[in-house]
């Protein structure tokens, strides 16, 4: 089939080698969430492109919101030529996905046309040719200026004409028609056995092939989207899951996002003021991805619970996208341990979404948690938890929605909180593949001891932050979520009343020691009043002696006085020829002299 | 496609005048100008008609280059084609015409047991 376009004249694709004429080559942007990105900028304008796969997989659809889009968004005209569905059925089908296509029709923009050939019976004689056909798309495209046109699905025209050489010929010419007409035109097909299409068509239309394809993997379908062939274009060749919503098609491309979200300094708090300690200055990013992972029963979800009062506290929106209970039950449970969520939910800054993750597929439910954050705008969501997702998915396919789901998250600047439930043998495991997708990873566990079960809290990992490395216990009180310091003593990790006796051990510990320290001061009191008591004595004692000597020696100084008049009168006695002055020190040597 | 009847011509027109009876058959040719297979099937018509329909009948030939919307009025997709509007229902019949015996039988001037 394809084969036969092997020899080719067709510009674009002798260029392929030249590179620079790539980008060159006239693209549509088609407006489909996600179609633009893989194909790189659109189907090939003024060419037809082959849109096939089995039915009910969407190609009815992906072509009419590439008419409506092409009208809406573009400002290009369109042409629907319908060869299986009515009008009517045509404008009720899409009337669930806000498209107004009766609108358009009287607005002047959108001709929707049904050729029914399959309805009657024909009979053939001779020679015949497809120019009515071409008449109506003429008359079509030029009532209203049509740039895009889809034809839907003209495999039909196989069920009703028998002389297919000469419909195969018809094809061939009509597709040639198109091109001349230059109208970007989306062919749709029914897969065949072992073709891509029933009557191989895809002979015809080489230009861009897209390949659908809808897949039902443990009960639960996944639509998928290919680009099998791009002439003279660059594409991804991935299969992309994409998904029917209330707004259209959604291609949702794994790897065509890059790395290049905004990325903040700003802290947002987790709710819990000793976390926010541990994690350094406050918090986790704003815009990070945090995972909390631990056994059942640990506390995840009340952190979680936590971290969105915290948000609404803040005046901050937050979603709540719950697996396991409903709204009202997480209600209940939270306020049991002083977590209000409740009067968030009435002032509108919380919301719930809670589902069996068995409901739906996987892109069903990222297309929908996407779709109510688009919404909504909250600044934190969390899923609680993450883990139950592997029921409706394989490891690989969670891995990549989540991914997917984080990096939607982080272009948002909306910080999220997953938890992950694990096995008791080994806490960290089925986290690895997520692991490396998040900033902040926090393992909440249980530690048997004692004949008791205690919560342990540590960061594992935290991208950018100075975080802590201890192991703190994690206590669900009545006010919420505490965290407290663990011994470690030489049997391991003290928790609970292990703790707690070892920190009444420690207070009691202290009290003696105060108490020793009171006596002690006491003591020192009382000699200090001893001391002053002994010094208060010995310094009477001083200034009574001091009086004394006073006493003393001014009575002295008389008695001096007295002995030089009496030495004197000696003098003159003994009728000393001396001054009185010189003969003074004799009688003292005298008088000292043994 | 041959049909498995030895010799089937003298019959046809037999069956052919007997479910006739005497309605009005109102013939309905659309073509897209003046191309040779529309002429072709044009003169095949006429003789057909003239044949077994004649004087209770009518054909009414549409050119779709000058009238394209009445194109959607019956579907048209195929060039020439031949729409039998009355009697009801409607048939139709593609081609040249140029196989009497299938034009015939498209528009069940034969019954269709044959």
């Amino acid at each position: 089939m394809t084969s036969s376009t092997a020899v080719e004249h067709d510009p674009l694709t002798t260029n392929r080698a030249g590179g620079r004429r790539l980008r060159d080559l006239p693209k549509s942007l088609t407006g489909i969430s996600g179609l633009d990105e893989v194909t790189g900028g659109g189907l090939p304008t003024g060419r037809p492109t082959l849109v096939c796969g089995p039915a009910g997989c969407g190609k009815t659809l992906l072509a009419m919101e590439f008419l409506v889009r092409g009208i809406t968004q573009y400002g290009e005209p369109g042409v629907f030529i319908a060869f299986e569905e009515s009008v009517d059925d045509l404008i009720a089908n899409v009337a669930s996905m806000d498209f107004d296509l009766a609108q358009m029709v009287d607005d002047g923009s959108l001709v929707i046309d049904h050729v029914g050939v399959s309805g009657s019976e024909m009979e053939e004689t001779g020679d015949w040719d497809l120019d009515g056909l071409f008449l109506r798309l003429g008359a079509a495209i030029d009532k209203v200026g049509a740039k895009r046109i889809v034809i839907d699905t003209i495999e039909t025209l196989f069920g009703a004409f028998s002389n297919t050489a000469i419909l195969r010929n018809e094809l061939r010419r009509l597709f040639e028609w198109l091109k001349a007409r230059g109208v970007t035109a989306v062919i749709t097909g029914e897969r065949g056995e072992g073709t891509l299409t029933r009557f191989g068509i895809e002979e015809y239309v080489s230009d861009c092939v897209i390949v659908l394809d809808h897949r039902v993997t443990e009960q639960t379908s996944t639509r998928r989207l290919r680009i099998l062939k791009y002439r003279g274009s660059l594409h991804g060749t991935n299969e992309y899951p994409f998904l029917i919503g209330e707004s259209g098609v959604s291609v949702l491309p794994i790897t065509a996002l890059g790395l290049r979200h905004n990325v903040s300094t700003e802290r947002v708090s987790t709710g819990v003021a000793r976390l926010d300690a541990m994690l350094g200055d406050g918090g986790f990013y704003k815009g990070s991805t945090i995972l909390v992972s631990g056994t059942a029963g640990t506390g995840k979800s009340t952190l979680a619970a936590q971290f969105c009062d915290a948000t609404c506290r803040r005046g901050d929106r937050a979603i709540y996208f719950g697996c396991e209970e409903s709204e009202a039950e997480i209600i209940r449970n939270m306020s049991t341990v002083g977590i209000n969520l409740r009067q968030w939910v009435n002032a509108g800054l919380l919301r719930f979404r809670c589902f069996r993750p068995s409901l739906l597929g996987l892109e069903a439910h990222l297309f929908g948690m996407q779709k109510l954050v688009g919404e909504f705008r909250p600044a934190v969501v969390v899923m609680d938890p993450i883990s139950d997702l592997l029921r409706v998915g394989t490891g690989e396919d969670v891995s990549a929605m989540l991914t997917r789901q984080v990096d939607f998250l982080k272009t948002r600047g909306v910080t999220a909180m997953f938890t992950s439930l694990n096995s008791m043998d080994d806490p960290t495991h089925g986290d690895q593949q997520v692991a490396s997708l998040v900033d902040t990873w926090l393992l909440v566990k249980t530690m048997e001891g004692n004949g008791e079960h205690n919560r342990l809290l540590y960061v594992l990992k935290s991208r950018g932050m100075a975080h802590s490395n201890q192991i703190r216990e994690f206590l669900l009180t009545t006010q919420g979520i505490e965290l407290a310091d663990v011994y470690v003593g030489p049997q391991g990790v003290l928790t609970g009343s292990a703790r707690q006796a070892q920190e009444a051990k420690e207070q009691s510990d202290g009290m003696a020691r105060l108490e020793d320290l009171e006596q002690r001061r006491v003591n020192l009191e009382r000699r200090r009043e001893s001391v002053e008591a002994q010094t208060a004595t010995l310094w009477r004692e001083f200034e009574d002696e001091a009086d004394i000597v006073e006493r003393l020696l001014s009575h002295g100084s008389t008695v001096g006085e007295d002995r030089a008049g009496q030495r004197a009168a000696q003098g003159r006695l003994r009728r000393a020829d001396a001054d009185a002055d010189d003969a003074v020190p004799a009688p003292d040597e005298q008088r000292s002299a043994p | 496609m041959d049909d498995p009847d030895p010799d089937p011509e003298p019959r046809w027109q037999a069956d052919a005048a007997a479910a006739a009876a005497d309605e009005l058959w109102s013939l309905r040719l659309y073509v897209a100008g003046p191309s040779p297979k529309s002429l072709r099937a044009f003169a095949n018509l006429k003789q057909l008609c003239e044949t077994y329909l004649s004087g209770r009948y009518e054909i009414e030939v549409v050119d779709l280059i000058e009238q394209p919307a009445l194109a959607g009025q019956d579907d048209i997709v195929a060039i020439p084609t031949l729409v039998r509007r009355l009697p009801v229902p409607l048939r139709k019949v593609i081609g040249d015409l140029s196989d009497a015996r299938r034009v015939l039988l498209g528009l069940r001037l034969l019954p269709e047991s044959v």
